[in-house]
């Protein structure tokens, strides 16, 4: 292939200042990188917070508990995020129903989603864990059943929402499209407006089930040992806060592939959009 | 007698899109309905396919009421086909997937025998190779195409096409009208909205002009657009000709 005078410049033009703006970006990478060191490390109290923060012999005594409490909150996750995303889905159908026969169960819908994203989450926690096993009933679920139960319901409301805005947004004539051609009601939902909706709401689903992986821990407020209360129990037989950085560091690492598959989906379905 | 339109009233709001207006196909019978944007010609192709509900008078289709309120309006549709101006292919299915949908999941076909129909129906139309594509790496032509497949192989006993080419490039208008006229000359009954007037001459058994939400005007197209009788009819003949669209 033969290129033009004009165009091997252009793609020499182009090759120079791709190497001029990455030593750039190196050189003020390493310079703010150094004045955080220097700021850190000269701070009067640095040995002092080093040595209650980062102290390796206490994490490595942290760390089983902590590794530990944060199983927990990795399957507390999993069941959490499935209930939260079948009920959530469930209610935002329930909200799209028109006809004056479904007018109950829309305003349950409704006020389900009004109610459980207004009120704070350990309230409901509170409630499920500590009021509900007062009742003495046969059969009571554990306290980590019922703590789960309390994240479930509260994210289902915002969870809820992020699908009805989904199905909101395919276009009305996508539905006459199926109707037209003699689908139900359920039919069209089910194999023409949901798959287009959650493709296009998946990033924020996600992104509320990132955010729904800190808060699993809250159930230890009701008794259950997760990663930050593990970590709250060596901090106490210790006097140092290491356990702290440790279990912080482990959620960072539990939240990256999430994070990283959030942000994939999100640019696929920003390149299927153009 | 397939389908009869007696006395449709339609409104939206305080505007009066159709009122009392009247309108019979017969089998194997071509009817273009042409009028100025806005004359009801879409709407009254909704109505028939009770995609909107009438605010009174009475359809019937096959000898049946289909406006009576106690009809299941999914048993109707299965029996009527409609294209539309925008196409409105399922833009998450393949062209397959999307013609193949109403035949397994309202007429229990099998997926079988409704893929080999489909691939039949997209080789005949010359989209054979298409069949696997998304509609967004279809043209418009080519994507009109299959939605009028879409809506064909359902075998309805009457199909609706509402202003099928308006949202084409002019150079695939072409392949879409031609595909029309192969259609016409299996004997598809049809009812069609248009802006083409070319085709709706070479098409139509008969051409209704729509105006004031009536059927002003109406008769085979030699006539319509030869010697129309009424002024109204003549004004709009008389702009069309001056945009060079007749």
């Amino acid at each position: 292939m033969n290129l033009s005078p004009a165009q091997l410049d252009r793609i020499a033009y182009r090759r120079r200042q791709t190497v001029i703006s990455v030593l750039i970006a190196a050189a003020s990478t390493l310079v703010v990188g150094v004045l955080l060191a220097v700021g850190l490390t000269g701070a009067p109290g640095w040995d002092r917070v080093r040595a209650s923060f980062f102290d390796l012999d206490v994490a490595r005594d942290a760390l089983p508990d902590v590794a530990a409490g944060l199983w927990l909150n990795v399957r507390l996750l999993v069941f959490c995020a499935l209930g939260a995303l079948a009920l959530g889905l469930l209610i935002a159908l329930l909200r799209t129903l028109r006809g004056p026969v479904f007018f109950p169960v829309r305003a349950l819908a409704t006020g389900y989603t009004y109610t459980f994203r207004g009120l704070p989450l350990i309230i409901v926690l509170y409630v499920l864990t500590l009021g509900v096993p007062g009742l003495r009933l046969q059969g009571m679920p554990s306290v980590l059943v019922l703590g789960g139960i309390a994240l479930v319901i509260t994210y289902a409301g915002y969870l809820a929402e992020v699908f009805r805005a989904g199905i909101e947004s395919v276009h009305p004539s996508q539905l006459a499209a199926a109707r037209s051609l003699g689908l139900t009601y359920r039919q069209t939902m089910r194999h023409v407006v949901l798959p287009q909706a959650i493709r296009r709401v998946a990033p924020p689903l996600l992104n509320d089930t990132v955010a729904l992986q800190k808060d699993v821990g809250l159930v230890s407020l009701a008794g259950p040992i997760d990663a930050v209360r593990a970590a709250q129990i060596s901090t106490a037989e210790t006097f140092n806060y290491t356990p702290y950085i440790v279990a912080g560091v482990l959620f960072v690492l539990l939240a990256m592939p999430l994070i990283a598959v959030t942000d994939w989906v999100t640019l696929r379905a920003a390149r299927r959009q153009s | 007698m397939i389908l009869s339109v007696q006395g449709v009233r339609k409104v939206f709001g305080s505007q009066v899109v159709l009122s009392s207006l009247d309108l019979d196909v017969d089998e194997h019978q071509v009817v273009a309905l042409i009028g100025a944007s806005g004359s009801g010609k879409s709407t009254l192709l909704r109505c028939v396919n009770l995609l909107e509900e009438i605010d009174d008078g009475m359809i019937w289709l096959d000898g049946s009421h289909i406006t009576d309120p106690r009809v299941n309006p999914d048993k109707v549709r299965q029996r009527i086909g409609i294209v539309f101006q925008s196409y409105n292919l399922f833009p998450h299915m393949t062209v397959l997937e999307n013609v193949i949908l109403a035949p397994v999941r309202v007429h229990g076909r099998s997926s079988k025998e409704a893929t080999d129909a489909a691939r039949e129906w997209l080789t005949r139309v010359g989209l054979g190779d298409k069949a696997d594509a998304y509609p967004d790496r279809l043209s418009g032509g080519q994507q009109q195409r299959v939605a009028i497949v879409r809506a064909l192989i359902n075998s309805p006993r009457l199909l609706l096409l509402d202003e099928v080419t308006s949202a084409l490039d002019p150079e695939l208008v072409g392949e879409v009208l031609s595909m029309i006229r192969d259609l016409k000359g299996e004997g598809m009954t049809m009812v069609l909205a248009t802006h083409e007037m070319g085709f709706a001459r070479q098409v139509a058994d008969r051409v209704c002009f729509l105006d004031g939400g009536k059927v002003l005007e109406q008769g085979p197209p030699e006539q319509v657009f030869g010697d129309p009788r009424e002024p109204r009819t003549r004004q709009f003949l008389s702009r069309i000709i001056e945009a060079g669209r007749l």
